[in-house]
């Protein structure tokens, strides 16, 4: 199912995402590797914002899972992916699910879609009793 | 457990949130300034937001839900202190924040309130 690609790397930092401390912790260190790589505040904001989003999305729906937090340096590029995954009852209509507004957890329906925006590069890879794959990245500005 | 101080001045209630809080915290809040505005027969709710470097869905909800809650009970809430980034933030991720009236800080924010009142 994973077509996602996750690079085996040193660098990988894995947080466990199984409760709502766990998400806090999440933005935090999130935050702290954006400020670490020299991401302009309004950049962390954003990410962070995702990394929120996409947390909780693995928390509530997924039955809970891990977030892998990624430097990436290629070129003279710098950013940061995450990958947030869970082996929870995955998205059944993606599509649908990407869209503003739709919920299925009487949230606001932003979380997915607006993750996507916030960031540069978004994939998800997910299908019915298969869990579910988000992967996010986010370039710093040169 | 931890709870956000709700601090009550005159008809007024404040609340200033100065933690990253997580998602149980939030939804405590909004149960505890339900309560407080029918007990204290609040006619206003200030949230002091200056402290928060995100605002997510789940919190921009917890806000919108604290407002309509308020509006009910014949109180008007208004949210100040944002940060730019935050507010960027919000109109990219599509987040408006419904029923919620914004102010640059405290002082301008009990103005807002005041406004048409003579309850302060």
């Amino acid at each position: 199912m994973n077509s996602i690609q996750i690079p085996p790397s040193l660098d990988a930092v894995l947080l466990p995402l199984t409760s709502d401390e766990d998400v806090v912790r999440l933005r935090k260190r999130v935050r702290e590797d954006l400020l670490a790589l020299g991401f302009s505040l309004v950049e962390q904001t954003k990410v962070v914002t995702a990394a929120s989003e996409l947390a909780r999305n693995t928390l509530r729906y997924g039955g809970g899972g891990e977030a892998r937090i990624l430097q990436l340096h290629e070129n003279s590029q710098v950013g940061l992916a995450l990958i947030f995954s869970d082996q929870g009852p995955g998205i059944e209509n993606v599509e649908l699910a990407l869209k503003d507004g739709y919920t299925t957890g009487g949230g606001l329906g932003l979380g997915l879609s607006g993750a996507k925006r916030l960031v540069d590069e978004f994939e998800i890879d997910t299908a019915p009793g298969e869990g579910t794959v988000v992967k996010i990245i986010k370039w710093r500005r040169l | 457990m931890e709870r956000i101080p709700i601090l009550r001045m005159g008809q007024l209630l404040l609340v200033t949130i100065q933690v990253d809080m997580h998602d149980k915290l939030a939804m405590t809040l909004q149960d505890d300034l339900t309560a407080r505005i029918v007990k204290d027969r609040a006619k206003g709710v200030l949230i002091d937001i200056s402290a928060l470097d995100i605002v997510d869905s789940f919190i921009g909800r917890m806000i919108s839900n604290t407002a309509a809650m308020a509006k009910i009970l014949d109180a008007k809430t208004v949210v100040v202190g944002m940060q730019p980034a935050v507010a960027i933030t919000l109109v990219e991720l599509g987040l408006t924040l419904e029923g919620v009236e914004t102010a640059l800080n405290v002082e301008l924010g009990m103005r807002l309130l005041d406004r048409g009142d003579s309850w302060i």
